[in-house]
């Protein structure tokens, strides 16, 4: 970092080929960590290989992957937003506090949707506007949102959602495919046109690589920025409906934690934590692994806790590795 | 010439500070009886510790969010140490808890330092990896009070010119990064290198390494107040301080550390604890629930930023880019 060396850089005069770039490419090598896992966890248990246990192990990944894909956006373009845990147990603390008022399914989807879109406004006001880190801003909001939330329940819970609004998180549209997958493959199918095929996803990839230059090619980095905010918001929206909808009651200690499994999911996923680089795909498959392997610790009786080491080794270890790799590359080298 | 001479933002703190306390003793004069407003620094005292080590790293443009679960798996080892061994003297239990919680930062400086990983990933995985490993070894139960020697619950507690040991640690402690800060080479190049990553290589520094020494300080102050915290309340178990990262970010913030770097003192960061001490202290006094305290210390971080930019200094930056893009 501080040794200043003078780079040469290598341009090749012909691109390699698509096939051979797809194969070489972190979604591939992420994909095949994915049938590896599958097989492995075949072998290892009985009972991974059935229909309704793989159904139920996907939700171990479904509500953080709809926040995944909107972190993604988020980080590509240089920003961060710790506080999407915490806008889950608000906006469920607001849906279960509308259910003590009578409000029904509909009501309590407007709602939980608007606290998600209002907590992203609240961060991107203070982002964008105030011209803070976000950081720092979002770490505040964390305490501020989840406080809010102990505020209104302290160590009571929110029960009594009517029935119809366990459809989100249990229902199943046919067989063994859930509700949950539904929307999963919709929001991951959104965003992937949204980042890859549009202009306002060419707008995140050039604000995240440098957001002066993206300025003077005219793009208003703000404004950009504060969608990103609000989507990021609305999507733990979407995720406090499912997981209320799932586990039938609030507390306020709900989703503790989750904000580092979605960041963990998205840098697995190949998303440069710095900015600039990552896509949706890639996010898609490490959602995969990474419910993959927490299901298949799961039926080997390995304890949540113990589950949030491995979560931390991926962490730094996917972003450790390919760099061990280039600094033992350069030594091979000089 | 007097506003130059007395730091503007460590004033406006302190003069929050005794408003509070005015105001709370304008409903309950017992809360600033001497012998209650001790009762207050020591309950700050660990809070006082980790912040200064906090202090540190945020000054050199990162961020420790594992500070807590260092103090937790600090914490669970002397405890357990202390269970199988009971007649380890006190000095061999700091020691192995400042040397354990070194060791944790130095594994956070060498993944920000050699591998150049952003400080806010490093910590975040550190910090879950920390509070499992405390699963792994405790198995999940807990190291009660009836388990623990007199001793090594007494420290903390021993009463020595009228203030307890704890106050003590947190007192020298100040005293310790206070003179560091000011009087020597390390403070001035922690400084330095927030202030400006690039300057401070061409004035000979070592970016990457002053950085490593800040969260092996903050590790080591961790370690210490790990073994403190779990004799003082007498009980070691998985969650300990959970949580409490984010109070000491927000002690620093709140003490004018500036989060993008190179500008902070020891005095902001002792006053911002002691604010957020005096916030705790006071709410059940005037009959606040203390499910408030998370959302005040929330508040607190966001006013504070927002008031640092208002001061007039130049933009936030986005910290997890790294200082220098290679040249």
């Amino acid at each position: 970092m501080s040794d200043i060396a003078v780079q040469t850089r290598h341009v090749p005069d012909r691109l390699n080929s698509r096939a051979f770039r797809i194969l070489r490419s972190w979604e591939a090598l992420l994909l095949a960590v994915t049938v590896a896992i599958f097989i492995v966890n075949s072998f290892a248990s009985p009972y991974f290989l059935n229909a309704w246990n793989l159904s139920d192990a996907t939700f171990n990944f479904t509500e953080k992957a709809m926040i995944a894909f909107a972190m993604a956006l988020l980080i590509i373009s240089g920003e961060i937003d710790l506080s999407v845990a915490a806008i889950i147990a608000l906006a469920s603390t607001a849906m279960g506090l509308a259910v003590q008022y009578g409000a029904g399914t509909p009501e309590l989807v407007a709602i939980g949707l608007a606290v998600g879109l209002l907590c992203g406004a609240f961060n991107a006001v203070f982002v964008t506007i105030l011209g803070l880190p976000s950081i720092v801003v979002t770490i505040g909001t964390m305490s501020l949102f989840r406080g809010i939330s102990y505020i209104i329940l302290g160590d009571e819970a929110f029960r009594g959602y009517p029935s119809s609004f366990a459809w989100f998180g249990q229902g199943y549209i046919y067989w063994v495919f859930t509700v949950e997958m539904l929307l999963f493959v919709i929001i991951a199918v959104i965003y992937g046109v949204l980042l890859h095929k549009t202009n306002f996803g060419r707008a995140v990839y050039a604000i995240g690589n440098n957001p002066t230059g993206a300025l003077f090619s005219g793009i208003r980095v703000q404004r950009v920025k504060f969608i990103l905010f609000l989507l990021t918001g609305l999507m733990s929206g979407v995720a406090a409906i499912c997981l209320t909808s799932r586990l039938g009651s609030t507390r306020p200690s709900i989703a503790q934690g989750m904000e580092l499994e979605v960041v963990t999911m998205v840098v697995l996923g190949g998303v440069n934590i710095l900015g600039g680089s990552g896509s949706i795909p890639g996010v898609v498959i490490a959602a995969f692994v990474m419910g993959l392997v927490t299901f298949g610790l799961g039926l080997l009786n390995v304890p949540g806790i113990v589950m949030s080491i491995f979560i931390g080794l991926l962490l730094i270890g996917v972003i450790a590795l390919p760099r061990l790799w280039a600094i033992a590359a350069q030594s091979r080298k000089a | 010439m007097l506003p130059r001479l007395i730091p503007v933002r460590e004033t406006v703190l302190a003069a929050a500070i005794l408003l509070l306390l005015i105001l709370v003793a304008s409903r309950f004069s017992g809360f600033v009886a001497p012998a209650n407003l001790v009762n207050v620094f020591n309950d700050t005292a660990p809070l006082i510790i980790l912040a200064l080590g906090q202090m540190v790293v945020i000054m050199t443009r990162c961020i420790d969010l594992s500070v807590a679960a260092n103090l937790a798996l600090t914490g669970m080892v002397v405890a357990m140490i202390n269970v199988a061994m009971p007649d380890l003297p006190i000095p061999v239990i700091l020691a192995i808890a400042v040397l354990l919680g070194s060791v944790m930062g130095a594994i956070n400086g060498m993944l920000v330092w050699k591998l150049a990983i952003p400080p806010i990933v490093v910590t975040l995985g550190t910090m879950t990896i920390f509070r499992g490993i405390i699963f792994l070894i405790s198995d999940g139960k807990w190291v009660n009070s009836h388990e623990m020697s007199a001793a090594f619950t007494g420290f903390p507690r021993a009463v020595v010119l009228g203030l307890p040991m704890m106050s003590w640690v947190a007192i020298a402690a100040v005293a310790l990064f206070g003179v560091m800060m000011a009087r020597t080479p390390l403070g001035r190049s922690i400084i330095a290198v927030g202030g400006n990553p690039h300057a401070a290589v061409y004035t000979g520094i070592n970016v990457g390494k002053t950085q490593f020494i800040a969260f092996l300080l903050s590790g080591a102050l961790a370690g210490l107040t790990g073994y403190l915290w779990v004799a003082r309340y007498a009980v070691a178990y998985v969650d300990i301080a959970g949580g409490f990262e984010l109070e000491v970010v927000a002690a620093c913030v709140i003490g004018g550390i500036s989060i993008a770097g190179g500008i902070g003192s020891v005095g902001g960061a002792v006053l911002g604890a002691l604010f957020l001490g005096v916030v705790k202290n006071a709410m059940p006094v005037v009959n606040i629930s203390p499910f408030w305290q998370l959302a005040i210390s929330g508040s607190a971080i966001l006013i504070a930023v927002a008031f640092n930019v208002r001061a007039g200094r130049s933009k936030g930056r986005i910290i997890l880019k790294r200082a220098e893009a290679p040249s």
